[in-house]
């Protein structure tokens, strides 16, 4: 479903990686491995068309990323390492407006179930400014409850939650791989989920 | 896709109403910047009548440019402008809808509070309503005009300069036709008329270019 082929980045004049190649297909978890600066999050980027490659091209159902363009962001979730959250706007806001552009049509009580089940029940009406970091995170995850796309692109997805969040947000990716869904992920954390049946790729090895 | 319009103007509509010291320098800079001149060069009515339109309108200018900075950067970030990219609607909209917030929020206040300030410089009641008229129609231009400026200033160290030095020089036909109407239409609304149609044309050439420039832009900054 997801290809990338001879893929090469650069920052600046630095080559990252080049010759990539790799295909996932539904129902897997690809895990992205590699030191820090070894260029991870520039790979998730291009993945998710955000930033330009070098060379290479990404296909998604065999049609170049460019040329399908709206389609593809449409079955696109994409979760980096800022959280893209208002601070001024309270969590359903946030949510709210999120789901709105992701084309997902919610309902209210959808939005305030998925706040509940993050575990920010009681926090849904704060300005997500007042909030901890690892509650502004769990705001930002949220979206993962209510997204019906079939690739989600995760950047560090486990950085500053509790150990209680990285279960649930485990649980969250499992199931969703387990319906046929896509997932790339960065961690650096040990998690069983990147330990059992995922798939691994290693950068700057 | 009018829904994802109407939302991304509602959020940064709502995001003014709780942070309203935004809105009000603006407003405030435009009051002040304007009323400074009276006061450095007299009182004499003639000068003063001569003086307003372009005062005035160049008051209107910089006070845009003030708050155009803001403009993408905040969503910058905290990583919703990523977030604005990735999404299915096309991202032209998106910034249409941004634009049109910040016209609101800075234009038209603009607009509105032009008949005061007309007051200080003794100008004509046609002269007013021919101010506000052209105003109506050359601030939106601004707005998007600007926009292309914020979009590809973003992240830049030192943007604000630099966006002031890449967008002042546009600003130059609105400002020339802008304040060119208002001492032309000064006796009779009438004889403004080929310089407002002419700004409503700025307007319609940029609400049909500018959009596209400053998506464009955007997806280039954010890499």
């Amino acid at each position: 479903m997801l290809q990338a082929a001879k893929l090469e980045c650069r920052r600046g004049d630095r080559l990252l990686f080049s010759g990539l190649d790799f295909t996932i297909d539904a129902g897997t978890l690809l895990h992205v491995r590699g030191r820090n600066g070894s260029g991870k999050t520039t790979l998730l980027r291009t993945l998710c068309g955000l930033f330009t490659q070098e060379a290479g091209e990404v296909y998604w159902k065999g049609e170049s990323i460019r040329t399908l363009a709206e389609d593809y962001r449409s079955d696109l979730l994409y979760f980096g390492h800022l959280n893209g959250i208002k601070g001024d706007l309270t969590g359903v806001e946030n949510l709210r407006l999120a789901a709105t552009l992701d084309g997902d049509r919610v309902g209210i009580d959808a939005v305030w179930s998925a706040l509940g089940r993050i575990g920010l029940a009681g926090f849904e009406d704060l300005p997500t400014r007042m909030l901890s970091q690892g509650q502004k995170k769990r705001v930002a995850l949220a979206r993962l409850i209510l997204s019906r796309a079939p690739l989600w692109i995760l950047d560090e997805p486990f950085t500053a939650l509790d150990m209680d969040a990285v279960n649930l947000l485990q649980g969250l990716i499992a199931d969703h791989v387990a319906a046929g869904g896509l997932a790339v992920l960065t961690t650096h954390q040990e998690v069983p989920l990147t330990a059992g049946q995922a798939r691994h790729l290693d950068l700057g090895a | 896709m009018f829904k994802v319009f109407w939302s991304v103007l509602h959020r940064d509509l709502l995001l003014a109403m709780r942070r309203r010291t935004d809105v009000l320098t603006t407003l405030f800079f435009f009051v002040i910047v304007v009323s400074l001149f009276p006061l450095g060069v007299g009182t004499e009515h003639a000068v003063l009548r001569v003086l307003g339109p372009g005062v005035v309108w160049v008051a209107a200018l910089l006070a845009s440019m003030l708050a155009l900075e803001r403009l993408f950067a905040a969503d910058y970030e905290d990583g919703t402008l990523e977030q604005l990219l990735l999404t299915d609607q096309p991202l032209v909209l998106l910034t249409l809808a941004k634009v049109t917030a910040h016209w609101l929020l800075t234009g038209l206040p603009l607009v509105l509070i032009a008949p005061l300030v007309g007051m200080q410089y003794r100008l004509t009641d046609t002269a007013v309503a021919v101010m506000m008229v052209s105003l109506l129609l050359g601030t939106p231009v601004l707005s998007l005009i600007g926009a292309i400026g914020a979009a590809l200033t973003l992240g830049l160290r030192g943007g604000g300069i630099l966006l002031a030095l890449l967008i002042l020089p546009l600003y130059i036909p609105v400002l020339v036709y802008g304040a060119g109407a208002v001492t032309v239409g000064a006796l009779a609304f009438g004889d403004a008329r080929p310089y407002l149609t002419l700004l409503a044309a700025f307007l319609v050439a940029a609400l049909a270019l500018a959009p596209f420039a400053s998506s464009a832009a955007l997806r280039i900054s954010i890499e």
